[in-house]
């Protein structure tokens, strides 16, 4: 490793706000394309099954009052 | 995530060829054809990344350490240089991203295909994510190293105009309720706006710019030490590799909503709710 402390990696001569600042937004931004797309197909999928389930609870309803 | 992806169901359990299949078949009209199919574009897409993903996100890790804390600092720059490892590899992969957004434009504007518009309105806000980040990581790198976080020269300013490309498509897309129209219209401005893409790589060559120009040259000596090169390849690869990643996630959520009265979609939606 090429800082010899804790204290040297997080200041980098006086650099690290700037690379620290970087690299956080940068997963930030990564951590944020990545869920986006996860978490709207999940709520899609949830919205799906949720609207079958209440679509077979009628027409289970219908075929009882039809008997 | 990685969890959600493996309940993902294979593409022959959705009725489509085994991978095989793939290979026994030589001709590319067919795996064209196949391409066009939503079922098998989604069940694919989920073998992929069931691999591409958890790899990505090691090379990422691996490239970050490697740059961050294992490179020496640079002789003149010191250790801001570091910001190199996200923001070369961001930029790179925004200009790349553009021509693959473009394309899929033209092939949904040429041959009609909805596959092809579902890759175009997919890569649109991934690309916007990544020419953000190599703004934003240019803006930090450039106040220690120019004494200023923005100045509008030509590079600089050429990859604000790519942002807002971006961010032009997303928004037309959801200008439209009409999706045919709305994948017309995009994939024109997409198409247009590639005429901003050899202005960007030659900027910093036609025009005075404080952006110093490419440090990785595929013809002639690379003016970046290995030691520095290594670790920027990993991670140049790995930005690539996301890019494809987020490109197919956002590829799959959009496929499911468009596909949503299919048979295969309500059987994924029905499982879904088993689970």
């Amino acid at each position: 490793m090429y800082f010899d402390s804790l204290h040297a990696l997080l200041t980098m001569e006086g650099h690290g706000a700037y690379v620290w600042a970087a690299y956080l937004v940068t997963i930030l931004v990564i951590v944020a394309v990545l869920i986006a797309p996860v978490r709207l197909r999940a709520r899609f999928l949830l919205q799906l099954a949720g609207e079958l389930k209440r679509s077979k609870i009628a027409a289970g309803g219908n075929a009882t009052e039809e008997q | 995530m990685i969890d959600f992806l493996h309940r993902t169901p294979m593409p022959w359990t959705l009725g489509c060829p085994a991978p095989c299949a793939l290979y026994n078949d030589a001709a590319m009209w067919s795996f064209i054809h196949k391409f066009g199919s939503p079922p098998w574009l989604y069940a694919i897409s989920g073998v992929i990344l069931r691999w591409l993903l958890p790899v990505t996100l090691i090379a990422l890790v691996a490239g970050m350490v490697w740059g961050l804390l294992f490179t020496a600092p640079d002789f003149r720059q010191g250790n801001s240089y570091r910001i190199i490892y996200i923001h070369v590899p961001a930029a790179v992969v925004a200009l790349a991203g553009y021509y693959v957004m473009a394309l899929a434009g033209a092939v949904n504007l040429i041959w009609r295909m909805k596959m092809a518009d579902v890759a175009m309105k997919a890569a649109a806000p991934v690309g916007a994510a990544f020419t953000f980040i190599a703004l934003f990581t240019g803006a930090v790198w450039g106040k220690p190293t120019w004494g200023t976080w923005w100045v509008w020269d030509a590079r600089i300013t050429s990859m604000l105009i790519l942002l807002f490309l971006y961010l032009g498509v997303v928004a037309l897309y959801e200008a439209f309720d009409n999706k045919a129209a709305a994948g017309k219209a995009c994939a024109v401005l997409s198409l247009v706006g590639m005429v901003n893409i050899p202005i960007i790589y030659k900027s910093v060559d036609w025009w005075y710019s404080l952006h110093q120009p490419a440090s990785i040259k595929f013809t002639g000596d690379s003016t970046i030490d290995s030691s520095m090169l290594y670790p920027l390849l990993l991670m140049i690869g790995a930005f690539y590799a996301l890019f494809t990643c987020c490109l197919l996630l956002n590829m799959r959520a959009e496929l499911l909503q468009r596909e949503a009265r299919t048979q295969w979609v309500r059987k994924l939606g029905s499982e879904a709710g088993i689970n």
